[in-house]
């Protein structure tokens, strides 16, 4: 099977499972997607690893793809607390006591707000493209905050690197641009524009993570520049570096050198 | 998302689309034009990865029916024009139709489709298809309601070609897409006649465009080929609910349940705007393996790289014998969207500002023995079936691509019986003029009942 759904917060929840058909006391992985996305940007490590016999769990955050928006009437939640406060009931309503925690762009900042919140249960943490803070440009805010489909040109062209932006995928065939530009467009209103905000309120002011952690960087990102990246990873105990020739979309422009990363951390 | 302005970076131009999307310098060699990988299959690094390449967890070729790396450059290029998340290069363009149909449709399935079609497409539907148990019922491509009307629960597919073969309808595509989805049901479009540089459908409210990679794209009339572009547009978990009038039934099964053919893999759920072309490749080409030949994709990429120069000089060539048919004694009727009394003609304004393309129909004076003697008179145009050559070409549709339809079906697709077809090419055009003009002439000769 694909997928499931879970009540988590009074609100109905689908989980992505890489197809897998892991029993429930595996070791567990959560995959958290970025701002305006859903849980198919982890389609190819999801199943990686779920073939891998681990517990692959790639929600869809409140307000996206397959989940109902949360039960207080917003289109998805507020902040970055509060998707790790969700991330949390999720493994409860799940049964799940501990996972590795990988996320990409906000959800980078999820994966960290879990790990520092709830140390004992985050054995492992994976942060992609990531920046703290993570501050996001009036331009774009604004755009997603009149639902305006120029929101969603600025963060794909940004997304990705100079070469990225004339494709050349390992993926055969998918023309990326296109596949960011369609999925960001599935997003309900007001979703994208509260996950930019969500990011560009964080701040890591209070917090401490204690598990393994792995931080991968792109050369070429314009979102969360590589710089970022580095400075996050020197402010945790125990962290490896990845940098990688590409832009945000690294799951995208560099499918398999993430997985290939994700490997050494996740199982 | 309603309203399209761009406010940040400026997207990569088409023209730059052309030369470059899908491809880099080759790594291995530093080659800048695409090379051609003449290969059936690619080595694995290792047991686990290849593994990861049948389970789709790995991006990468395994064998060349399923994909492969000039092929793929192709694939992304023609995405790239599009606009389409993704696309699969095929044997042919009859090929890229199957490829679609077959995807989305199967036994007991429906198709509403314009009956203005190329002849080997409505082979497909009108006799072939329905041996597998997929109908087909097709309707004036110029009446949306008539394709509302034809809509039946276990319709999987509103079909028409951009230009319609060889009456040039214009398909109102965001009308029909408005149908379509309405319905809740998917349009396909041909748009082989227009190519992206003259419309992209996607755009326009299609959610999947196919190709006779044979024509206009590549432009030489050296290879046989075809393209599947996937829009990424249609939601089909959305459309569940609405189809086969039976609480729980799936509309589109093939892509919203578990696919025990590639282990209960639900194509939407794991793959969400790519599901239908990760579907095609995986199944369509796995089991049906009408692939396309690396070497035909590395033309087909030689013609795209021209296409943007190519179309304009097709376009200004064709106006220019237009006009002078249009007002020569022999010729009964001409029909090209851009003239002002094509029933199409604001439409092809709206829908083709940059013209309605290269290939039109004219009706001589003096019906299908004139036809005859026009067609054996030319010598600058070749006397063949194709379209979309480089060159200029003529055909008689009633005695070849259409010889299969009936004089009532003829009649139902628009198509007199001394209809002649022309693709401009690319020659002077005071040539192919004066080309037509001394046909034309001897077209018009009464009999002299002996010698010339």
């Amino acid at each position: 099977m694909s997928g499931y759904a879970v009540q988590v917060d009074g609100a109905q929840a689908y989980v992505g499972n890489g197809s897998s058909g892991a029993v429930a006391d595996a070791p567990a992985v959560v995959f958290i997607h970025g701002a305006g996305l859903d849980h198919t940007v982890w389609a190819l490590p999801a199943r990686h690893f779920a073939r891998k016999g681990l517990r692959v769990v790639a929600p869809d955050l409140p307000g996206h793809g397959r989940s109902s928006a949360p039960a207080n009437g917003a289109p998805a939640l507020a902040s970055v607390g509060e998707m790790a406060a969700w991330i949390a009931k999720l493994l409860d309503a799940l049964g799940i006591a501990t996972a590795a925690v990988v996320g990409h762009s906000m959800g980078s900042l999820v994966a960290w707000r879990f790990a520092c919140d709830h140390s004992k249960r985050c054995r492992a943490l994976a942060l992609l493209g990531t920046s703290m803070p993570m501050p996001v440009t009036d331009l774009l805010l604004d755009a997603a905050h009149d639902n305006h489909h120029a929101a969603i040109d600025m963060a794909n062209a940004w997304s990705h690197s100079a070469p990225g932006a004339l494709g050349a995928n390992d993926n055969p065939g998918v023309w990326m641009l296109a596949a960011g530009e369609r999925l960001l467009e599935r997003s309900g209103p007001g979703v994208f524009h509260a996950d930019l905000s969500a990011c560009n309120g964080f701040r890591a002011d209070e917090g401490e993570v204690t598990c393994p952690a792995l931080v991968i960087a792109g050369n070429e990102d314009r979102m969360t520049p590589a710089k970022a990246g580095l400075d996050v990873a020197s402010h945790l105990p125990d962290a490896r570096v990845v940098r990688l020739d590409c832009g945000h979309a690294m799951l995208n422009e560099r499918p398999n050198e993430v997985l290939d990363a994700l490997i050494g951390i996740v199982d | 998302m309603a309203e399209r302005e761009h406010r940040g970076p400026r997207p990569t131009g088409f023209d730059t689309l052309s030369l470059h999307a899908g491809q880099r310098p080759d790594a291995a060699t530093g080659a800048r034009a695409t090379p051609i990988y003449q290969s059936a299959s690619f080595v694995f690094p290792d047991t686990d990865f290849a593994v990861g390449l049948f389970n789709i967890e790995r991006a990468g070729h395994v064998y060349s029916r399923l994909s492969n790396p000039t092929n793929a450059v192709l694939e992304e290029r023609i995405s790239a024009l599009e606009g389409g998340v993704g696309a699969i290069a095929t044997a042919s363009g009859q090929a890229a139709m199957h490829l679609a149909v077959a995807t989305i449709a199967g036994a007991g399935d429906h198709i509403v489709a314009s009956r203005s079609l190329y002849g080997g497409t409505h082979n497909l539907l009108e006799y072939t298809l329905p041996r597998f148990g997929i109908e087909t019922t097709f309707v004036d491509p110029r009446s949306p309601e008539a394709f509302e009307a034809a809509i039946r629960d276990n319709t999987k597919l509103l079909f028409g070609e951009i230009l319609g073969n060889p009456g040039l309808e214009v398909l109102d595509v965001p009308r029909i897409a408005e149908v379509a989805h309405g319905a809740r049901v998917p349009l396909l479009v041909d748009s082989t006649f227009a190519t992206p540089w003259l419309c992209k459908p996607i755009a326009l409210g299609a959610d999947i465009v196919i190709h006779s990679a044979t024509k206009f794209l590549s432009g030489h009339g050296i290879v046989i080929g075809g393209l599947v572009v996937d829009g990424g547009t249609f939601d089909w978990e959305r459309a569940e609910g609405a189809g086969d009038g039976e609480e729980g039934l799936a509309r589109f099964p093939t892509l919203t349940e578990a696919y025990e053919g590639f282990h209960d893999l639900v194509f939407a759920e794991e793959f969400g705007p790519q599901a239908f072309v990760t579907r095609a490749r995986r199944e369509g080409m796995r089991d049906f393996g009408a692939c396309m030949a690396p070497t035909t994709a590395f033309h087909i990429l030689q013609g795209l790289e021209t296409l943007p120069l190519r179309m304009a000089r097709h376009v200004e060539n064709a106006r220019q014998v237009v006009h002078f048919l249009a007002e020569h004694e022999a010729v009964a009727s001409v029909s090209y969207p851009e003239l002002p009394d094509h029933p199409d003609h604001e439409l092809a304004a709206r829908l083709l500002p940059k013209g309605a393309g290269a290939v039109f129909g004219f009706e001589l004076k003096g019906g299908r023995e004139a036809g005859r003697t026009f067609i054996e008179s030319l010598s600058l145009f070749s006397h063949l079936a194709n379209v979309g050559d480089a060159k200029s070409l003529v055909i008689h549709p009633a005695s070849t691509t259409h010889h299969r339809m009936d004089a009532k079906a003829l009649a139902a697709a628009g198509i007199g019986e001394g209809l002649v077809r022309l693709s401009i090419g690319l020659e002077d055009p005071r040539d192919l003029i004066d080309d037509l003009g001394r046909a034309l002439r001897r077209a018009s000769r009464p009999p002299r009942g002996g010698s010339s």
